[in-house]
């Protein structure tokens, strides 16, 4: 099956000092572990627990997610926009696979 | 709160008689003048009654939850990797291209006026099963799962291009090629089944705006779909819908595409015409 | 007629085992488990771990919860997080913790922050099993935690399967 890939929404152009709204959006179904198939058996987990945005290389935000995030995570912060660069975005899930997307942004 | 659908279910019983007595099209909300249309003035779309929360989040292109099919069908959209070697974009234009591309069929207009009569079959055919009908005939390529990601995506893809559009639909006239489809939809709209022995009519047309337990009941309409239901977190189809509401009366659900709910949906887009095109949606 | 709904006269026992029917149809397969062990005193301990136990502050007003007061289903409730801080090298906030009360499980989701941030605010979408509060705890870069909390009310939201 063809993979959804993740959505970033991050401004190509920011004036020095702006803050920006970045917004992300991928597809998982987070499963819990709680759940059950229709034979009854328990659905393992699976989630996506780690979420990590880094800017030229080093990490400016992350959030440790649990079962308790909704389906398709949507996680939303800003940053200060200070040098031009590459934000790198990374989703990690329980077996240690990853997805990653990435976005550049000038700074004037 | 139990207290409200126990007696919505009651009440249901005393609704056949309504029901068979209503011509169709009738609401228990006023007008809102949302419409437009003349002939239509009572239809409501499931957004007005949702949150601002979920309004929100079905506004936003970016946060709507299924823009990421829309994505992914926009990479199907312009591959040519498949038997035909043709990409949708090379008879279409890209899909917000008005003209339409060589084949001058522009993707703009086309959620607005699906359902359409299927000449070869003699059956409406809609979005999902057209755009199948293309990837056999000039990609030569198997269909995509009705249920399917990339078919969820290239149906919401296709109508989002009507947004705003007003839903069009002349099957109520005798002289419409899709008049009988319609005539057997309106029939099933109106045949109580299952083991609660409901139609659809007696929840979406009797109690539209009223609340059964915390829910407010809509008018059923399809403007929206596919549309993103938090109940089952992903998008999907109308068909899909369909089935879960006859799940959830105890009735036979029948298959997505089937003739039953292609019918129903030339039924639906009758009783909805003039709303304006939502897809994608976002609901609870 | 549409007010008729309320009519309690036409409850009959038939209406009420297939009201009860229906309300079982409703609960299942909503991706959410119905037992919910997470309890206030569990996530004020959870939160105590997390946060080393530190000293803070309870009703915070730097904390703002951005909740639905009615969430139309657990499975999706939109939440914002903003923390009053200058967010500087020398003054910011390092974690904001948000941490439920009624839910299977006390812990939903921890954000790291840095002063590259600019702003103190977040934002997420969360599953909620059931009516419960919310709570939102801020670590400063001094150490000190500033909690806040927010009650939203879950309806089994979605008719139809």
């Amino acid at each position: 099956m063809a993979t959804k890939p993740p959505r970033v929404k991050v401004p190509k152009k920011a004036s020095k000092g702006e803050l920006i709204n970045i917004k992300t959006l991928v597809t998982h179904n987070m499963e819990t572990g709680l759940r059950k198939d229709s034979k009854g058996e328990k659905i393992p987990r699976l989630i996506l627990n780690k979420f990590q945005a880094t800017f030229n290389g080093s990490e400016v935000f992350s959030a440790d997610m649990h079962t308790a995030v909704s389906a398709n995570p949507y996680i939303a912060f800003f940053h200060k926009a200070e040098a031009s660069g590459t934000f790198n975005f990374t989703w990690t899930d329980d077996n240690g696979k990853t997805v990653t997307a990435s976005a550049d942004m000038a700074v004037s | 709160m139990k207290k409200l659908i126990t007696a919505a279910i009651a009440l249901s019983g005393a609704g056949l008689l309504l029901a068979a007595c209503v011509a169709g099209g009738g609401s228990s909300m006023s007008s809102t003048g949302e419409n437009g249309i003349s002939d239509n003035p009572d239809a409501w779309s499931g957004y007005k009654t949702a949150t601002a929360e979920t309004q929100a989040m079905n506004d936003d292109d970016f946060e709507n939850p299924v823009m990421p099919y829309v994505d992914l069908a926009a990479g199907i959209y312009n591959s040519r990797d498949n038997a035909g070697k043709i990409s949708c974009a090379d008879c279409h234009g890209a899909p917000d291209d008005a003209t339409g591309g060589r084949s001058g069929i522009p993707m703009k207009g086309v959620g607005a006026n699906y359902p359409r009569f299927n000449a070869e079959t003699g059956k409406p055919i809609n979005v999902e099963l057209q755009i199948n009908k293309c990837r056999e005939e000039r990609q030569v390529e198997k269909g995509f799962k009705y249920e399917g990601d990339e078919m969820i995506g290239m149906t919401a893809l296709v109508r989002m291009q009507s947004r705003g559009m007003p839903v069009v639909s002349k099957a109520a006239d005798p002289a419409n090629e899709l008049h009988a489809a319609w005539t057997a939809g309106k029939e099933f709209y109106y045949q109580r089944r299952g083991q609660l022995d409901m139609a659809c009519s007696n929840c979406h047309e009797d109690h539209a705006g009223d609340l059964i337990r915390a829910e407010t009941l809509s008018q059923g309409q399809s403007n929206g779909f596919p549309t993103y239901r938090f109940k089952w977190q992903k998008p999907g189809t109308l068909h899909r819908r369909f089935a879960g509401c006859n799940k959830n009366i105890r009735a036979e659900a029948f298959g997505r595409g089937s003739d039953e709910y292609l019918n129903l949906e030339t039924y639906l887009a009758w009783r909805g015409r003039g709303l304006p095109v939502e897809a994608p949606s976002v609901r609870k | 007629m549409n007010k008729n709904i309320l009519n309690m006269a036409e409850m009959d026992r038939r209406a009420l085992l297939k009201a009860a029917g229906m309300g079982a149809l409703a609960l299942t397969g909503a991706g959410i488990a119905s037992t919910a062990n997470a309890t206030p005193e569990g996530a004020a301990a959870y939160l105590g771990k997390i946060t080393g136990g530190a000293s803070g502050m309870a009703n915070s007003p730097k904390v703002t919860i951005n909740l639905p007061e009615i969430a139309e289903n657990g499975a999706t409730v939109p939440l914002t997080v903003s923390v009053d801080s200058p967010m500087t090298a020398g003054d910011h906030v390092k974690h904001i913790h948000i941490v439920a009360e009624g839910n299977p499980s006390p812990e939903v989701i921890s954000f790291n922050l840095t002063p590259s941030n600019g702003k103190a605010e977040v934002a997420t979408r969360m599953r909620l099993g059931k009516t419960q509060n919310v709570v939102a705890a801020a670590v400063m870069s001094d150490g000190s935690v500033h909690t806040n909390l927010k009650s939203v009310k879950v309806t089994i939201g979605g008719c139809g399967g």
